[in-house]
């Protein structure tokens, strides 16, 4: 399986419920984008999952079951299936009533198959509306997708007038020169005594601190050629507002971050 | 990271058929199906969140709350993917580890995707597969063995895992997969 060996403990960790901050959303970034790691998070579920299974304990109270089939019965949903018919138990001295018995069976069976029928019609009327629900559904989806597709589709960004634009940015590393540097845009202005820090997220151990800068006026900062730390594999890179003099970890929750790969 | 799903999907095997059809007579509104459901599972998923929470009232919390929200929305379970006892009983845990978390949920039910294992939904292939699953813990390597439980069963952090052991943080991240690999491998086979 492709998955990516730098997230793999996370991926564990993640699955446990036990990943936050920064590379929570590390994580969580890089799952959006990684079929392979997504499929790889399901099979680890699946595991979890048969670890549960090993738990023995005892039946949960009887009060439990009562009260769950009120709560459903309160909240009822769609049409019940109907039961199977149970058995007729048949005497010895109704014998020579056989054949009025038959009959009646016979008559009572037709109303039932009549019912049965019924109930299938119906079936078959909700699975085709289903259906065309379903049709109408991709026929919509596909001229979505063929306007999307068009060679001369035309993309324009519309922005609330007043509201400032999200902010984003781009960092670009090279691993063999340890360097790095990061362009960003549209960034708030940070209160008085703040300022943005640059973290590396290594594929193990804290964040490491990649440099403070503060945005101009229009909400562009650069950081340019930052030398990468040493021996680190960097999995992601993140922005923090921290104080100006610059923090050893992060203190509050990332502005901007994106995964690698 | 070289780790596989443990084996193809139960659809894919013809397998699981009763559960598929459980969820699906739920699906159609019988309540009926819902008891048969609770008689079949309401064990497991009572049992993980007791083993999480150590507390009856607790765990019969999430079990209700459970049961309830597979009633509401059974299509939030992806029958083509995974077991149904599986699926269960990762709902089950993460539930119990938000109660004890004092948090609301994190994983949304319809999120939790689960994909792979063995077939579940035959009563004696699940005692099987739940006898496997306690071998491999006995033959883990105790320190894998504790980080596991108490990661799964205990709901700790990795971090609260190194503290009470003194180990290295990624001493413990390691015994948690390699763990969990083991686990894999023994189905895999």
């Amino acid at each position: 399986m492709s998955t990516h060996e730098q997230f793999a403990d996370d991926l564990c960790l993640y699955a446990l419920d036990d990943l936050t901050g920064a590379e929570h959303l590390a994580l969580e970034a890089h799952l959006q984008e990684c079929p392979a790691c997504r499929r790889e998070l399901q099979a680890l579920r699946g595991d979890l999952g048969l670890l549960g299974l090993s738990s023995s304990g005892p039946q949960p109270p009887a009060r439990s079951k009562e009260r769950l089939l009120r709560a459903v019965a309160a909240e009822p949903r769609g049409v019940s299936l109907p039961a199977p018919a149970a058995a007729v138990a048949h005497r010895s001295w109704w014998w020579p009533l056989v054949p009025a018995f038959a009959a009646l069976a016979l008559l009572v069976f037709a109303v039932v198959t009549w019912h049965g029928s019924v109930g299938l019609k119906d079936q078959l009327a909700e699975l085709r509306n289903r259906n065309q629900d379903q049709t109408i559904e991709l026929d919509r989806t596909n001229q979505e997708l063929r306007l999307l597709t068009s060679p001369d589709a035309v993309h324009v960004a519309l922005n609330p007038q007043k509201a400032a634009k999200e902010p984003s940015g781009t960092a670009i590393f090279s691993p063999t020169r340890r360097r790095m540097m990061l362009m960003a845009s549209n960034l708030p202005a940070v209160p008085q005594g703040k300022a943005y820090e640059l973290w590396v997220i290594p594929t193990n151990g804290a964040p490491i601190a990649a440099g403070v800068f503060k945005p101009d006026e229009h909400g562009n900062a650069v950081v340019m050629d930052h030398p990468m730390p040493e021996g680190v594999e960097a999995k992601a890179f993140a922005i923090t507002i921290e104080n100006e003099a610059g923090s050893d970890k992060p203190t509050s929750q990332p502005v901007l971050i994106g995964a690698i790969g | 990271m070289g780790m596989e799903p443990i084996k193809q999907s139960a659809e894919a095997r013809g397998e699981s058929a009763d559960d598929m059809r459980l969820v699906a007579r739920i699906r159609a509104g019988d309540q009926q199906a819902m008891s048969e459901l609770y008689d079949r599972y309401g064990r497991v998923v009572y049992a993980v969140a007791l083993r999480v929470l150590q507390d009856t009232s607790a765990a019969e919390d999430v079990l209700q709350d459970i049961f309830l929200q597979l009633w509401r929305n059974p299509d939030a379970f992806d029958a083509s993917r995974g077991s149904l006892a599986a699926w269960l009983a990762v709902i089950s845990r993460h539930r119990a580890i938000d109660r004890l978390r004092k948090r609301k949920p994190e994983v949304d039910i319809e999120e939790c995707v689960i994909a792979g294992g063995p077939d579940l939904g035959d009563e004696v292939e699940r005692n099987l597969v739940i006898e496997k699953v306690r071998s491999v813990l006995a033959e883990m390597n105790p320190d894998q063995r504790q980080a596991l439980e108490l990661a799964y069963f205990q709901g700790l952090t990795h971090t609260e895992i190194a503290e009470k052991t003194g180990e290295p943080l990624g001493t413990i991240k390691t015994r948690i997969r390699s763990g969990l690999q083991q686990l894999r491998a023994k189905f895999a086979g």
